[in-house]
């Protein structure tokens, strides 16, 4: 991608750079142009290019339609309780952009972020710009967070990382170990299950939640309850809550759940944590047991707070009647070793995360494990983040969680520049060319 | 855990603890610790273990005093049972390392507790350390731990307590992950 022109030639200057057009970035961008503030997205591939391009071809939205919002925006087709494809959120968010009437640049890829004195220089393959502002919304899942032991595989094995992964007649006829336990991670087992091929997934920490509590979405109860409101500055620990992994959700058509008991049913074996590899032989850790009956807890004491919201609200006539699921089911003894020797193992998939990429910051903004610094999305007067988990509030990373974290950030944003005007920009935003 | 008047004390000092995890968030460095022991052999099976100091905090620590723990095996393996066996001191650390966390999120958890009993079970086949067959593994082929708690709150948040310590655990970790040893001749 890095283009042979010299960096440094500046191609424009703008109050605000956005990095990114996935819905968070065009979303920041549509309130900028309603701020008079001058700006450019900067995209490295196409609108939405993670959804088009790194995303496998079953893949559905966890949320229902009713909820893919923007700001400004909605979803307005036949099926509200449906979940998106992958080919209609890049529609759905095409369909943003064009509303927007955002100032995309389209295969712009940012190399460098860096300050200067009266803002920020943002260095791409195609020039460079200078601004009094910048928004990271390149998005939470830029690279894959993968185990140590991943390294020390034996050579027999084909490694994927989850965002190569498209479907499984992509893969060799064998036994899959799929290593992780999210909404990915049990996703890619059930769809390789259901092709015939025998596979174990390796579980640790997870969010267990069934697709539909007393007849409605679980999306639905956790935005009525405002669990998906609560604040980064409210909860315990919020570095803890950041880690918390995707839901195991899936987004079908028959709104049906997946979890640990609906694979054990079809047949995959369940193991815990991917924690070494000694040779030809896989350990897996002796902690499933703990992981499952914390995510059971976890999924009852939410349940519970939905009960009782019911209750409060006096709303228990409107819907069906509270229920539990059942344990999940755990064997007597795990199996704690696979040998690839004795027992071949075709392929391993990893969907233990993506972690956003900032190699490209050259600001101390990044902690010694990767992550950004930031309060609330605010990394520094000037320079905002977007989209990240739980970064404001715990839909932060969701696409209807756009909204909220956009509307306090350029208000911040805004605050920002007015209170640096320079000479570049006036004051009313005269010079902006955004927004209808 | 809506308790605000009713003193909660199950003698541990959470804010020292919460205190001492903020420091190390900003010094990585001194959150680096060297658990050590020595260990004597005396005769036959028996041995006998010494723990004194350690490292940590940037700075060997004293701790003005050791400990000893005499180890044996019982005299249906022709030994003197001058103590416990080595599996039973893995059971031990295993026991009191998930009880101190469950009194430390007890407490944290605002969670008064009354007593609290661990029984634990390790079993195993001695066809493994005998060499018998060899598809029998030397250690545990799998523990028991059966928690007995008293305290002023739910069966679920008591479930929830020993979850959590066992999440924080050390020795949990150490029983059921593996870890590299390097063994050497000085």
């Amino acid at each position: 991608m890095a283009g042979a022109r010299r960096i440094g030639r500046v191609t424009g200057t703008v109050d605000a750079v956005v990095v990114g057009a996935g819905h968070s970035g065009l979303a920041m961008s549509r309130a900028l142009a309603a701020h008079g503030v001058e700006h450019v997205v900067l995209e490295r591939g196409e609108i939405a290019n993670a959804w088009r391009h790194e995303r496998w071809d079953s893949l559905r939205l966890l949320t229902p339609n009713w909820q893919s919002r923007l700001p400004g925006y909605r979803y307005s087709g036949a099926d509200p309780d449906g979940y998106m494809t992958a080919a209609e959120v890049v529609d759905f968010i095409d369909g943003y952009a064009r509303f927007v009437g955002a100032p995309v640049r389209t295969g712009t890829t940012v190399t460098k972020l860096r300050a200067v004195d009266s803002g920020y220089v943002v260095e791409t393959d195609r020039g460079a710009w200078r601004c009094r502002a910048a928004v990271l919304a390149s998005g939470a899942h830029g690279v894959p967070v993968v185990p140590d032991a991943a390294a020390r595989l034996p050579a027999s094995v084909r490694t994927l990382r989850y965002n190569e992964y498209r479907n499984p007649s992509e893969l060799d006829w064998g036994r899959v170990l799929v290593v992780g336990s999210s909404a990915s991670g049990l996703q890619l087992a059930d769809e390789i299950r259901r092709s015939g091929r025998k596979v174990t997934i390796a579980v640790g920490e997870h969010i267990r939640m069934p697709r539909l509590y007393r007849g409605r979405d679980i999306q639905w109860w956790l935005d009525a309850v405002g669990i998906l409101d609560e604040r980064y500055d409210e909860v315990d620990d919020i570095v803890r809550a950041r880690r918390v992994p995707s839901p195991q959700l899936v987004g079908s058509p028959e709104r049906r759940t997946l979890d640990l008991n609906a694979l054990t049913e079809k047949g995959v074996n369940i193991v815990g944590r991917l924690v070494g590899v000694d040779g030809n032989r896989l350990q897996f850790s002796g902690s499933l047991a703990n992981h499952c009956a914390m995510a059971d807890l976890k999924l009852n004491r939410m349940l519970e707070r939905i009960d009782r919201w019911v209750d409060e609200h006096r709303v228990g006539d409107l819907v069906s009647a509270p229920e539990r699921l059942a344990p999940t089911r755990v064997e007597a003894a795990p199996r704690l070793v696979h040998d690839v020797a004795k027992e071949p193992i075709a392929t391993v998939i990893f969907a233990t995360g993506l972690r956003p990429d900032y190699s490209w910051l050259e600001l101390p903004a990044v902690d010694a494990k990767g992550r950004l610094r930031h309060d609330g999305g605010v990394v520094e007067p000037g320079l905002y983040a977007l989209g990240l988990n739980f970064m404001r509030r715990r839909k932060s990373s969701y696409m209807h969680g756009a909204e909220d974290d956009v509307h306090d950030l350029c208000e911040h944003l805004v605050h920002h520049l007015h209170a640096t005007k320079s000479s570049t920009t006036t004051a009313d935003g005269s010079r902006a060319r955004v927004g209808r | 855990m809506n308790v605000t008047a009713i003193k909660i004390d199950n003698g541990v000092n959470v804010e020292a603890l919460l205190g001492a995890r903020a420091a190390l968030t900003e010094a990585p460095a001194a959150a680096h610790f060297k658990w050590r022991a020595t260990c004597d052999w005396v005769r036959g099976t028996h041995s006998r273990t010494t723990v004194e100091g350690f490292y940590g905090l940037g700075a060997e620590q004293s701790r003005g005093k050791s400990f000893r723990y005499d180890a044996d095996h019982p005299e249906v393996f022709a030994s003197e049972d001058k103590g416990a066996t080595p599996v039973e001191f893995v059971l031990a650390a295993l026991a009191s390392c998930l009880t101190a966390g469950i009194a430390a999120v007890a407490q944290n958890r605002n969670i008064q507790l009354r007593s609290v009993k661990a029984t634990l079970e390790g079993g195993m086949d001695l066809q493994g350390i005998l060499g018998i067959d060899s598809d029998v593994r030397n250690g545990f082929d799998g523990i028991k731990v059966v928690f007995k708690i008293d305290a002023d709150a739910t069966r679920d948040e008591i479930r929830a307590l020993v979850a959590q310590s066992q999440r924080r655990s050390a020795v949990f970790d150490i029983v059921t992950n593996p870890t590299n040893v390097a063994v050497e001749v000085a």
